[in-house]
């Protein structure tokens, strides 16, 4: 377990970098979403989760889905820092017959939970997994990831009472709330405030952190579960696009592709920015 | 033939009896402990029954995730809820993610009868089908349906399982052997096929012994896997009878004969008629009454067989080609 946070840091700005020269290679891609959530995918494979790349079925392991299938960059370059795939591999990203598909497919990619990319599919597959932890009277836990503008599908809302109904305190929600979906903001688009709030009417205990502070992340994580018998909610803020100037908080970047030049000036920031 | 069956009653009887045996096996339902014949399951694996209330597609979702962690859920809910609610998650959480989960869609077709088509589910398998990787089974009597039960439950792989809550005689010997992805001739005849499937079979059975009666020897397929389909079995029915009657308690368009049609029409055309519910939302009526309004019945039946091999006399086309 990495718990040192210059080292988290420096992993997550190389996850940052990897993303986007992925996304520049393959000419597609959802950069702004990578960058948002490259902190919460750091923390939480180097940081948290049990889990062994050797051995990515062993059942014991720790579950995490990755509701929002659409940031696949940061999601396969964080399956590679953490043993899963060869970094090397990461250039075939959605290239002709590559394992690495626009979103991601459990059957050819290693450490790959669910097959996601249809928005507001991962709760519902995590309250799942959590159920049959419970049956079993299992240790391992159950994180999900989901984007913010994704809450906007009713399948979440079925599956945050399900969750809750069942008491699953092994069950971790993590938000990468960074306020933006394909076509502006979210909260113009379709309004999700007061989203801690609408957690906690439906039963979860919920946290928010700052979802690029990794000494926040750290701490939620290690004070989990945060209730008895209630499913858990952190809320991370974050900014789409973190940590490049040009391309933080702007809705376009949703799914816009950098340029060479581009992919060099975020380097070069990412890099000053790196402890 | 047996007093008519409610097949529901094998199935959960079978279920049961495959949960006893292995642990993994779990039953999720939708608010459909009644109406999935579930009850005794829950008295017997209260644990193992898990009830995530009127939400279809967190009820696939949670059944792939439990199949994640290692169990084998029954998905167990009104055919037409789940198979239409939930299309997206059995595509891509269970089909496309190659999860081993069972749906089951109960009370499916027209069994539901007076009400509506709102809880007809007459476009199940022409949605399934369509999904790659799916298995998709119909079985037509108690004795199939408890067989279909063990199999998906034995079977490492999402599979469909279509059971009706409309009576049925027994089609099936004691002695029956169901493999999944074979069609199983349950009456040899070189005159003209009847294909059919779950709540038709028996009339199609019926529709041969009146065509008998008039010197017309009818071969009975019962197609309960219709996905995949039996190919051999297709061929070798145009081959060897010359036209193919396909009958099924669902829409013409992409059902069963769709199914059979794709195989007919690239490998080996003949001539066939498609009986089922016409691309029309249903009256009301009960089941057996819209079975007889849309002619899904014996009388259906034997007409459209009558109707292929008289197009074949007056075609000069012979019943037997090759040899």
């Amino acid at each position: 377990m990495v718990t040192d946070i210059a080292e988290l840091a420096s992993l997550a700005n190389r996850l940052r970098r990897r993303s986007l020269e992925m996304v520049h290679r393959a000419g597609l891609g959802h950069p702004g979403g990578d960058l948002s959530a490259a902190d919460i995918l750091v923390t939480l494979f180097l940081g948290v989760l049990g889990i062994d790349p050797l051995q990515p079925s062993a059942p014991n392991r720790d579950r995490f889905i990755m509701s929002k299938g659409h940031s696949s960059a940061a999601y396969y370059g964080v399956l590679a820092i953490a043993g899963f795939l060869p970094e090397s591999g990461l250039d075939t990203y959605m290239q002709p017959l590559s394992m690495l598909n626009g979103h991601p497919d459990r059957n050819k990619v290693p450490g790959v939970e669910a097959n996601t990319g249809a928005l507001g599919h991962g709760l519902p597959i995590a309250v799942g997994a959590a159920m049959a932890a419970r049956i079993d009277h299992a240790a391992w836990r159950t994180f999900v990831l989901t984007g913010d503008g994704e809450l906007q599908e009713g399948s979440n809302w079925e599956a945050a009472m399900a969750a809750a109904h069942y008491g699953l305190d092994n069950l971790t929600l993590v938000v990468d709330r960074n306020g933006f979906q394909q076509g502006g903001a979210t909260e113009s688009t379709m309004r999700l405030h007061p989203l801690a709030e609408k957690f906690r009417a439906f039963g979860w205990a919920v946290r928010e952190v700052d979802g690029h502070d990794h000494a926040q992340l750290l701490s939620v994580f290690h004070a989990l579960p945060f209730e008895p018998a209630k499913p858990n909610c952190v809320i991370a803020r974050t900014h789409k696009g973190k940590g490049v100037s040009f391309i933080e908080d702007r809705a376009e970047w949703h799914h816009r592709v950098p340029t060479a030049a581009e992919v060099a000036a975020a380097i070069r920031e990412l890099e000053a920015a790196t402890p | 033939m047996t007093a008519p069956a409610d097949c529901r009653v094998a199935f959960s009887a079978a279920l049961m009896d495959v949960a006893a045996a292995d642990p993994r096996i779990v039953a999720v339902a939708n608010d459909s402990v009644g109406s999935s014949n579930l009850k005794d399951f829950r008295r017997r694996f209260p644990e193992r029954l898990i009830d995530v209330g009127i939400a279809e597609q967190n009820l696939v979702g949670v059944a792939a995730g439990l199949a994640n962690g290692g169990k084998i859920p029954f998905v167990c809910a009104a055919a037409c809820f789940l198979t239409a609610r939930a299309l997206e998650q059995i595509k891509v959480d269970c089909a496309y993610s190659r999860r081993n989960v069972k749906l089951c869609g109960m009370a499916s077709g027209m069994a539901y009868g007076e009400l509506g088509p709102t809880h007809h589910s007459i476009e199940d398998l022409a949605w399934l089908r369509a999904i790659a990787g799916l298995t998709v089974l119909v079985p037509a009597d108690p004795i199939e349906t408890d067989l279909a039960v063990r199999a998906a439950a034995a079977f490492d792989g999402p599979v469909f399982l279509r059971i009706s809550r409309m009576k049925v005689p027994a089609v099936h010997p004691d002695d029956y052997r169901f493999r999944i992805g074979r069609a199983v001739c349950l009456r040899q005849g070189s005159d003209v096929t009847l294909a059919a499937n779950g709540t038709v079979v028996w009339r199609a059975l019926e529709a041969a012994r009146q065509l008998a009666a008039e010197g017309i020897s009818a071969r009975v397929l019962n197609f309960s896997t219709v996905q995949p389909i039996d190919r051999e079995a297709i061929l070798r029915a145009a081959e060897e009878t010359g036209g193919i009657v396909a009958a099924e308690e669902h829409t013409v368009h992409g059902g069963l004969g769709s199914a059979i049609a794709e195989v007919v029409v690239g490998s080996r055309p003949v001539p066939m008629r498609l009986i089922g519910v016409p691309g029309v939302f249903a009256p009301t009526g009960s089941a057996e009454w819209l079975m007889e309004h849309f002619g899904i019945t014996a009388a259906g039946i034997r007409a459209a067989a009558l109707q292929l091999v008289e197009q074949r006399v007056s075609h000069g086309t012979p019943a037997r080609t090759g040899n």
